[in-house]
């Protein structure tokens, strides 16, 4: 089974025991800051009244997970996207590509590593429901399998339909995540992507990558086949110098 | 003017203190760098991860690299035996390309000193696992195609052949590092299809890059042979020169037509009026850079005369390194929703990189074989002459190295 979060905009009060929860399940830093940094994971912005939630969408096929050349980013059986900070170089490729402008940086240390949601990967395995979710006082962040939370979001579009914008974010948002959102504006306005593709986005590189082996022996075939015809012709011109 | 200058390079004089200065500021930022993290060098910032170390340094000086390719593949694939001479000036280029390569990225990456984590931890749906192998493998293919020349200089003749032995798997295995690390460099923008501008994202960005980079690779040839002969009177000679820039205009045609098909499919003229930041840069780029050279070469009369010949392959290397500036830095500052300039600090580091490149190109144009056979000393401020023997004697002694 893979979990993930609904967060529903409507429901949100700004009240900020998400943001605390998190900081404090994953030992993080004060202060609490004004957007995501790799030391605030979440935050709830206010955005033409309505308030919303800034975290990870743990892509069903992750961004990032694809473009870290050392695999320290993995989506794990469970849902949630988890990071390896002991075998992170800093290229900061995840920090470039994800869709969803997620990782950060540690900019202000030596030793810098990147910081992200990670969907409580610890309490999920367990069984448990994570920590911004448990905090929410008004129900706003719903924790469950993402299976009954897509059946539980389409049914509040049903049956409240003047209270949504009639979409499920992250349903098949660059191929669809983890983390779905339900709102009464239209998503842009809460700054939000809306031009994402609804494949998901490694296919862009990988429709590169897997032709390389092919791409090798052909182009490795071509230029010896070259080298040979080329040689061959210097040494027929050569034969036929020596005979006139 | 300009020649005054250029002739003060090898004396002791202005360009060594500002050499020495550099370095000394340099090795300041370095602690700086290493002491206080990236936010502290560095203009980068969680909006803009990727600024003037990644677009410049690793970009540019891969890119400016291609020579070595193009010509060992032109001298020992293709057999056009009468360019070796120019092989050993881009393949010292392209080592020391790929080498401060590596000296750029050990100051952008965070934790530098996990690079070979590449090596163990593999993932290969990553453009970047790819570039990193190929800057692995073509930075030692360069090493081992560039000792004969080391060899030669010390007299060790059996290491020199055993290398001369292995040579045309060893020239085809970098070909194809190349072409692949040179498109992997394009690739990895593939996947930011919302953040890159149009102007500049297209499904074919890895082909543009590996065109593009045969074309700068080409212009950097012509623009290196120039200051060598200002500095040291070893050059290339006209009639090498000259056919290299007709292929420089080709390649540039055939890129310039494949940027402007991919622009037509992006949005066409809607992306250039009303003209916009964006717009503006890449009118710089490829005005300047693709359009005017190839303007430039056209009439044979320009390519037989040097000065039309350097100032258009000038204008190439140009364009490239406007092209990579523009796919790194221009074209993503909008939907970062932030303008990135480097700091001093990034630009000291660049700059640097670069004055240790051109110095030790100078050392090894002075003490190693690169320009000629047996060096021998050119009158610095003669013309060229085309019909002279040596360039024909020297490929001919050149090709005597072949099996």
């Amino acid at each position: 089974m893979t979990f993930g979060l609904l967060f529903d905009s409507t429901r949100c009060v700004g009240c900020g025991a998400c943001t605390a929860a998190c900081k404090e399940q994953n030992h993080l830093p004060l202060p609490i800051e004004s957007e995501t940094t790799a030391y605030t994971w979440t935050v709830v912005e206010k955005r033409n009244g309505a308030f919303v939630r800034r975290l990870c969408m743990h892509c069903l096929d992750p961004t990032c997970v694809s473009v870290c050349p050392v695999g320290a980013l993995k989506k794990t059986a469970e849902g949630p996207v988890v990071y390896d900070a002991k075998r992170c170089i800093g290229c900061r490729y995840c920090i470039m590509a994800c869709p969803f402008g997620v990782p950060k940086y540690q900019w202000d240390r030596a030793l810098p590593v990147v910081g992200k949601c990670i969907l409580c990967a610890d309490r999920v395995v367990e069984g448990k429901a994570t920590a911004c979710a448990t905090a929410c006082p008004t129900g706003a962040t719903l924790f469950g399998d993402r299976e009954s939370l897509v059946r539980e979001a389409r049914r509040r579009l049903e049956t409240e339909p003047q209270r949504y914008v009639d979409h499920v974010y992250g349903l098949d948002e660059a191929g669809g995540t983890s983390v779905l959102l339900l709102a009464g504006l239209p998503f842009d306005q809460l700054g939000l992507r809306t031009d994402l593709p609804r494949h998901p986005m490694p296919l862009l590189t990988w429709q590169v990558l897997s032709r390389i082996p092919n791409f090798v022996v052909l182009a490795g075939a071509f230029l010896f086949g070259v080298y040979w015809i080329t040689k061959r012709r210097e040494a027929v011109a050569e034969d036929e110098r020596r005979l006139s | 003017m300009k020649s005054g200058l250029f002739r003060r390079l090898p004396r002791p004089g202005f360009w060594q203190v500002v050499f020495v200065i550099l370095g000394l500021v340099f090795l300041w930022v370095t602690a700086v760098r290493f002491t206080q993290g990236l936010g502290a060098a560095t203009n980068l910032s969680d909006r803009f991860p990727w600024g003037l170390w990644i677009g410049f340094d690793v970009l540019c000086g891969v890119g400016l690299a291609a020579g070595a390719f193009t010509l060992t593949a032109t001298v020992h694939i293709f057999n056009l035996e009468r360019f070796e001479p120019i092989v050993r000036p881009t393949l010292l280029t392209g080592f020391l390309g790929y080498i401060l390569v590596i000296v750029g990225l050990m100051f952008d990456l965070g934790q530098p000193w996990r690079i070979w984590h590449a090596l163990i931890f593999w993932n290969t749906h990553s453009v970047m696992f790819e570039v990193a192998w190929c800057v692995m493998l073509y930075t030692t293919v360069l090493a081992i195609e560039f000792a004969p020349v080391v060899f030669e200089r010390l007299r060790l003749e059996g290491p020199r052949r055993i290398i001369l032995a292995v040579r045309t798997p060893l020239v085809i295995a970098g070909v194809l590092l190349s072409t692949l690390h040179q498109s992997s460099l394009g690739s990895l923008y593939l996947i930011v299809p919302n953040k890159l501008h149009a102007l500049w994202y297209t499904p074919i960005l890895p082909f543009l890059f590996f065109v593009s980079a045969v074309g700068g690779g080409i212009g950097m040839v012509i623009v290196e042979s120039y200051f060598s002969r200002r500095a040291f009177g070893r050059h290339l000679e006209m009639d090498l020169l000259e056919p290299l820039a007709r292929t420089m205009v080709v390649v540039l045609g055939v890129y310039g037509l494949l940027r402007l098909q991919s622009i037509a499919a992006a949005g066409g003229l809607a992306l250039l009026i009303p003209p916009t930041y964006e717009g503006w840069m890449f009118l710089l780029e490829f005005g300047l850079g693709v359009l005017l050279p190839v303007a430039i070469l056209l009439p044979a009369r320009m390519r037989a005369d040097e000065r039309g010949l350097v100032v258009a392959a000038f204008l190439a290397v140009f364009g490239f390194v406007m092209n990579r500036m523009n796919v790194s830095v221009t074209g993503m500052e909008a939907a970062a929703g932030v303008r990135y300039l480097p700091s001093w600090m990034e630009v000291v580091v660049s700059l640097a990189i670069v004055a240790l490149g051109m110095a030790t190109f100078a050392l090894a144009v002075k003490y190693l074989p690169i320009f000629d056979r047996e060096p021998r000393p050119l009158p610095i401020a003669a013309p060229p002459a085309p019909d002279s023997a040596g360039p024909a004697g020297a490929a001919r002694a050149a090709g005597a190295a072949g099996p």
